[in-house]
This record gives C-alpha cells, structure tokens and sequence, in this order.
C-alpha cells in the first residue's frame, strides 16, 4: 500500500491543489463533463475501483442513494447502525487491502460513525467515508441534523473535507483515496452538502487532478539500512518485532518477512496487529509479546541485544513499564510514520519508509555478506527460548468429564481446532476484551489479513459488524466471530443485515455472564468489588438467533461442546452459539500494569511468580 | 523518553490556505497535552494559498522533536521547521499597551517607552497607547515596568519568526 504514490507537486509553495481545474487553466484537458453532483460522486468512487459500499440513507444523502438506485456498478450493503457500517468497512479493508467505503446521512448518521472512524485511524485502516451535510446556505444555523461534521471528526480522521464547491467534488473524492491509503493509511471523511450532491457539478478525472505531496512514501534511507543491518550482523540474542505495518505493507511484505526471519534463524514476535505477517505455527514465531503476550516472547523482549521493530509502534500494551522495556538491547525501529520514533521508547537505528520496502532492503543487505559470526550465541539463545516456551503458559486445566463446565480457553481453543480441520480459508473477527485476548493466544494465522481486531481503540461491538465487512468480501470463506456476551449486544443490531443478505457469518459468544475483563482487573486490583461488571438479564441467544432468522445452538457442558461447534461451523448459514463458560476465569499470562515484561503473571497452573500491582500501576489502563 | 529541562521553541509552518487547517493544528496541539505560548498565522505567498503558522511552545528536546513529527503528519502543512533548533533566527513581537495615568507616573511612562523606543500611537490627556516591536523579553520587561505606571490593558501579536542569513524555512 505505501508504494502507491501520489503524482508529486511540481514544486514546494505552490501547493494549491485542490482549486477547480477548467478546461482553460489545463490546456490539455478536454472540457469536463458536467453532471449532477450524487453522479459525479458515484463516477469517481468507479474510477477509484469501488466494487462495495456500507451505509445507512438519510434525508441528507437522498440524492447519493438515488443515484445509487441508478446504477449497477457500485453494491451497496444496508447496515443497521452507522458505526456498524464503519466496522463493516475496516473489515473489508482490512482483509482484502483495498480501501472501505462509508456512506452516512448527516448529523446523527456521521456522529454515529465517530467511534469507527477513529478505530480505523489508531489501527492504520484505509477507509473513505461519505457523510451527508444540510445545505450550504443553512451551514451553522443548527438545521434539522446539521452537525459540525468536519469539526467533529478532525481529530479522528487522517484528514477531512467540507465540498464547498461543485467543482471541488470529484478532486476531493480521488484525493481522499489516495490519501486514506497511501503513507500510513487511515481513515478520511468527505461532507457533502446536499446542493453540492443536487447541483450540477463538473467531472474530473484522477488523472486530471492535481494532488498534494503524499505523506511517507519516501524511498528509506540504505545508510540506515546498512547500519541495521549491521546491527544485526552482531546480535547474539536478535529478535524480530512485528506488527500490522507489514500486514499493511501487503502481501509481498509478509512474504519477504518470511523469506528475512528464515535467513537470519532469528525469533519473531508479533503485536495483535501484526498476525500472520509470520506464520503463526512456524517455529521461530514466539506468538503475541505485550500484556497478554507469551511468556517466551516477552522473555525474549526483555532479553534480547537487538530489536528490530518492524511496523509497530511500541504501544503501551506491548511495553508495559517504558523504563523496564527490552532494557539491553539495540533498538530498530522502521516505521512509515516519522512521528513513531522515539515517542515511546528511545531507538537507537530508526529507518522511516514503508516496511516492505525496509524488508527487501534488508535482505539485500544481509545477503551482501551472508557470513553471520554468532552461530553459536544464537543457538544459546534459542535454547534459552526453549526452555521459556516449555514452561507452556497458556496451559489450562479442563475438567473432561462430560458434564463438566467448559473453560472459555477451552472453547476458544476447539473453535480454533475445528476451524482449522475444516480445511476453508478463515476470516476471524473478535470483539474486546478477554475472549480477544485467548483467541489471541489460541488462533494462529498462516497468512495475513485473515485476522479482524479493534486493537489501538478496544472498541467492544467491533467484530459483528466487521465479520459481516469480511463475509462480503469473501463471500466463500469461513467468517467467524469470537465474542464476549457483553461486547457482542453492543452491535447485536447486525444479525440484521447478516440476515438481510444470508451472509453464513459464525457467531460464537464466549458466555461467562461477565464483562471479563473488567471483572479481572476488578478481582486483580478492586479487592474483587465486582462494580457494574455483572452481564445481567441477558437475551436467550437461541431465541435472539431465530429472531433474526439465524440458526442458535448453545453448549454449556463439556460433552456438548466440539458437536456444537461442529454443527455451528458446517452449517451453510448464520449461526449464533451460546458457549457458557465458566464465569470466574481470568486471562494469563499477565504483565500487570505498571510492571516489566520479566514480571508477568502466570496462570494458577504455573508456579507463582510476577509482580505484585503498585499504585502507580493501578493508575494506568 | 528521557526528561531534559523544558524549554522554549519557535516552530514555523507553510500551510495550504484552507478551511480548517488553524483547526488542524492547534487541535493536534490540545490533543497531545502540548502548550501553545503564542501563536501567529497569516496568509504569506503572493496568490494568499499559502499561510506561515508560527507558535512557541514548551517542552524537552524529545517533546519538540515528536511535536514537529506529528505536524508534519498533517495533509495541509507542506512544512516545518524547528527554528530554534535549525539554526539561528530572529523573532519578534508587537504589543500595543494602554496606560492610564496622570501626573509623575505618566511622565515616567512616557520616559521608558523613549528609552525602549516605544512609539505613543494614541494620546489623551490621561491615556496613552505605546506600540512596541522586539524580542519577548524586551516586550516582557516594558509590561512590567508599565505595571505600576496604570498599565490598563495589553494586546500582543505572539511571535512572527524567520531564520537567518539566506537560508528560508524552505531550505532548511
């Protein structure tokens, strides 16, 4: 994605871009065609390759959806909340890497989309979203559903227009393509008047419109390079920090990953944005490090000499104590975004670019002189690896007999098992909290963009909607969605439009009656006072299923379960499972807040060891 | 990051002249916790399409470098330039200043402004307006001996700045 570039402006200070172009002042170009503005919108949205669009009508974008109606190019996939369509949307983009697009109605409908504008933006997802607007001339009047929308989405969007002139319209929409994807992708928005979309307004095509400078697509420094490269060259304890940057890079990325960690022999670990960059059952990948990481992996974080960060951005997540993170080694960091380095951690060879154009470079570099001296250090290393990795940290002890309640981790763990002997390519989205967290430890992804997770926002309701973004994409792929009760009836609404279009979406909600992770920390730091965290007067799902013309099943014993899942996973159609699990369960392993990665928290099956929480921990998230 | 003792920089910008840039950039401002000691921004090239932003701010050596990082995130700003890192540069304010006062303290206002070159650009029989151009400090220190003089009201521009020598924020 970052090597898709903008035609550079033909010089600095005459950055005026965006200004009508007429056929007078572009001598070559023909005389553009004028048509009414919604027409103008869906031509461009065809030139920019738009094949679907999720939204929701309102009187602000009736001309948008007339002209819709109009034409047979562009799907449109009838959401049931806006801030499902946005979801809907990070999905798509997020497993195919082309860009999502959102169609609001003003006021409430672009308010509504907020919360999946700014996901999309801390978790770099390319997303265009169309918002309806009153009409200029009643702009700041407080009309019926005006909002300040470009106000209000500024600080949650990559960037942001008001189409305040019809000749404005077609450069914004190929601009803002062009932008949300190219550098560090993320989310843009477009307001449209409802004149401007009425009125008549003049075609431009991309190719005739002149475009800012876009942002990171700078080639990477080779001197930086080099000196990484020679960094590594001199590891004894290397290890590869990956995160969503390389997903974002594109597929050819996560390939030459491989064909990097597999040169080298060195480990890799991933952030939660990052799964399947690296094979996630190969033998050099460590799993996720960070909060609920590995136990090997965060080891391996603490105790490596060189860290090469590719494409993560040293979330406090991943770090846990800043001052305690990885505190003896050399640090890499390649990020497309200048503004990533050093804002966490301190680096000590930063490379800003795109980081399949890093990896590749990387290799060439490596392979210049293949020689690496410390074989014998990095076998050490491995060994000690090893020994971390046999510790086995997300071991758990399920009682087997056939009445038994099932364990969350359990559930988790067959729905992974059983999805994999299925054989079919598998899209899983989560929701927030702990079932994201085991289905994080559990799932491992052979390739990238199959895994769909809210990770910079935590957004709970974030993986209905986005299973029914991935299911449209990939209308013949497996769509699960691991969720937690709690999470899931943020969004429930969706089993609407799942129903709608008969998208065979799995839904598997991990029922523990709690709001999980909430009620950890409040066992864990609140002397268990287990405030609001209690999921009561829940719906029957079996029942909420069938309302909405969807198969329910529900397991609550041990016996009951991998049929369950069997049935729910062969069945050609929307499922929703009703997994009850146990309700006291908590995730491990831990690095409690506030603590280092050397001081994590394992589960009740490994011996005691890990930090006690200190105030100032308690403080933090 | 490591914490240096805060202190201040002159942070200039090109900007596209468009709605909503200003927002821009003082919301990335207000967002990130970062402070904005003054702050001047006026249209600068000859079509008007392009403004020069120029804010002090506060902050360790790490804080200014991710503050100039992130601005330079922004779709509409073409360019930054730390210009109290970059090199050497001049900086300058304007403030007009309101004394009211009679006998002993207006003549002795009236001395200082002389002594700093501040010019009385309205006059009443009990008032004066001094406009004054320079640095901060100088701008600072005339206020405060102003204070005890019926110093009344203070309007100051913030700080309009430019490098040095032939060097332009463009080629630096």
């Amino acid at each position: 994605m970052g090597s898709l570039k903008m035609r550079p402006s033909p010089s600095m200070g005459e950055q005026d871009k965006m200004t009508p172009q007429t056929a007078s002042s572009a001598p070559d170009a023909q005389k553009p065609q004028t048509l009414p503005g919604a027409e103008v919108l869906m031509r461009a949205l065809d030139e920019q390759g738009v094949e679907v669009i999720f939204g929701y009508p309102g009187g602000a974008v009736l001309p948008i959806y007339d002209a819709l109606f109009k034409q047979n190019r562009i799907r449109h996939v009838l959401v049931r909340h806006e801030q499902a369509a946005v979801h809907a949307a990070e999905a798509y983009a997020r497993s195919t890497g082309k860009v999502g697009v959102v169609l609001v109605t003003s006021g409430p409908g672009a308010t509504n989309a907020v919360t999946g504008l700014l996901d999309a933006l801390m978790d770099s997802i390319p997303l265009v979203c169309l918002s309806g607007q009153v009409p200029s001339s009643l702009i700041g009047n407080d009309a019926f559903q005006e909002a300040d929308t470009t106000g209000i989405t500024r600080p949650v969007t990559k960037y942001n227009y008001l189409v305040r002139r019809p000749e404005d319209l077609a450069p914004a929409v190929h601009e803002a393509f062009t932008i949300a994807r190219s550098g560090r992708p993320g989310p843009v928005l477009i307001d449209l008047p409802k004149n401007i979309t009425v009125g008549d307004a003049p075609y431009l095509a991309a190719s005739q419109t002149p475009m800012r400078v876009a942002k990171g697509t700078a080639e990477p420094d080779r001197e930086a390079v080099k000196r990484a490269v020679a960094a590594m060259k001199k590891a004894r304890r290397p290890l590869f920090y990956t995160g969503g940057g390389v997903i974002n890079a594109g597929p050819k990325a996560c390939e030459n990953l491989r064909k990097l960690v597999k040169l080298t022999g060195f480990p890799i670990t991933s952030t939660l944005m990052g799964f399947g960059a690296y094979p996630g059952n190969d033998k050099q990948y460590l799993g996720m490090l960070g909060m609920h990481g590995m136990y090997e992996a965060n080891l391996a974080t603490h105790g490596c000499d060189v860290l090469i960060a590719l494409g993560s951005r040293f979330d406090d997540r991943v770090t846990g104590r800043v001052d305690a993170f990885s505190p003896d080694s050399f640090k890499i960091h390649a990020d497309i975004d200048a503004s990533q380095i050093n804002k966490i951690i301190p680096v000590d060879q930063p490379i800003v670019g795109d980081a399949g154009r890093i990896i590749e470079m990387m290799i060439e570099e490596w392979e210049k002189e293949p020689a690496y001296a410390h074989q014998a250090d990095l076998a050490a290393w491995w060994e000690q690896i090893e020994a971390w990795r046999a510790l086995d940290c997300l071991r758990f002890s399920q009682d087997q007999a056939p009445d038994a309640v099932i364990k969350p981790q359990q559930a988790i763990r067959r729905i992974y098992e059983l999805a994999r002997e299925t054989g079919r390519d598998t899209y899983v989205s989560t929701e927030v909290g702990q079932h994201q967290m085991w289905a994080a430890q559990f799932f491992r992804f052979d390739d990238p963009n199959r895994w769909l997770t809210s990770g910079g926002l935590g957004t709970m309701g974030y993986g209905l909607p986005a299973a029914v973004g991935a299911q449209i994409a990939h209308p013949e792929a497996l769509v699960l969605d691991i969720a937690g009760e709690a999470s899931t009836l943020m969004n429930i609404q969706e089993l609407g439009t799942i129903a709608q279009y008969r998208l065979p979406v799995k839904l598997f909600i991990i029922n523990n009656h709690y709001m999980g992770m909430v009620r950890q920390w409040q066992e864990l730091l609140h002397g268990s006072r287990y405030s609001e965290s209690y999921s009561d007067a829940l719906p029957d799902f079996v029942k909420l299923a069938e309302s909405f013309h969807a198969k329910g099943l529900r397991a609550t014993r041990m016996e009951e379960l991998d049929d369950t899942i069997r049935a729910a996973l062969n069945h050609d159609g929307p499922v929703v499972v009703d997994l009850c699990v146990t309700e006291g369960e908590n995730c491990f392993p831990m690095i409690p807040s506030g603590a280092a990665h050397n001081e994590m928290i394992l589960g009740p099956d490994q011996e005691e060891r890990g930090a006690k929480v200190t105030r100032e921990g308690m403080m933090l998230v | 990051m490591q914490q240096e003792a805060p202190g201040s920089a002159v942070i200039s910008l090109l900007v596209d002249n468009e709605s909503g840039a200003l927002a821009r950039i003082v919301g990335l401002f207000s967002g990130r916790g970062y402070n904005i000691r003054s702050l001047t921004v006026a249209p600068v090239d000859e079509h008007g399409k392009q403004s020069r932003v120029n804010i002090v701010t506060t902050g360790s050596l790490a804080d200014i470098r991710q503050i100039k990082a992130q601005v330079e995130r922004l779709v509409p700003v073409s360019r930054v330039a730390d210009l109290t890192a970059d090199g050497p540069h001049v900086a300058r304010e304007m403030a007009m200043i309101k004394v009211v006062s009679s006998g002993e303290p207006r003549t002795e206002a009236l001395r200082i402004a002389q002594a700093f070159r501040a010019r009385a650009v309205d006059t009443t029989a009990s008032s004066f307006v001094f406009e004054l151009t320079g640095s901060t400090d100088k701008l600072d220190s005339f206020i405060e001996l102003m204070r005890p003089l019926g110093l009344v009201e203070v309007s100051r521009t913030g700080v309009a700045a430019i490098c040095r020598g032939p060097q332009t924020i463009q080629s630096l």
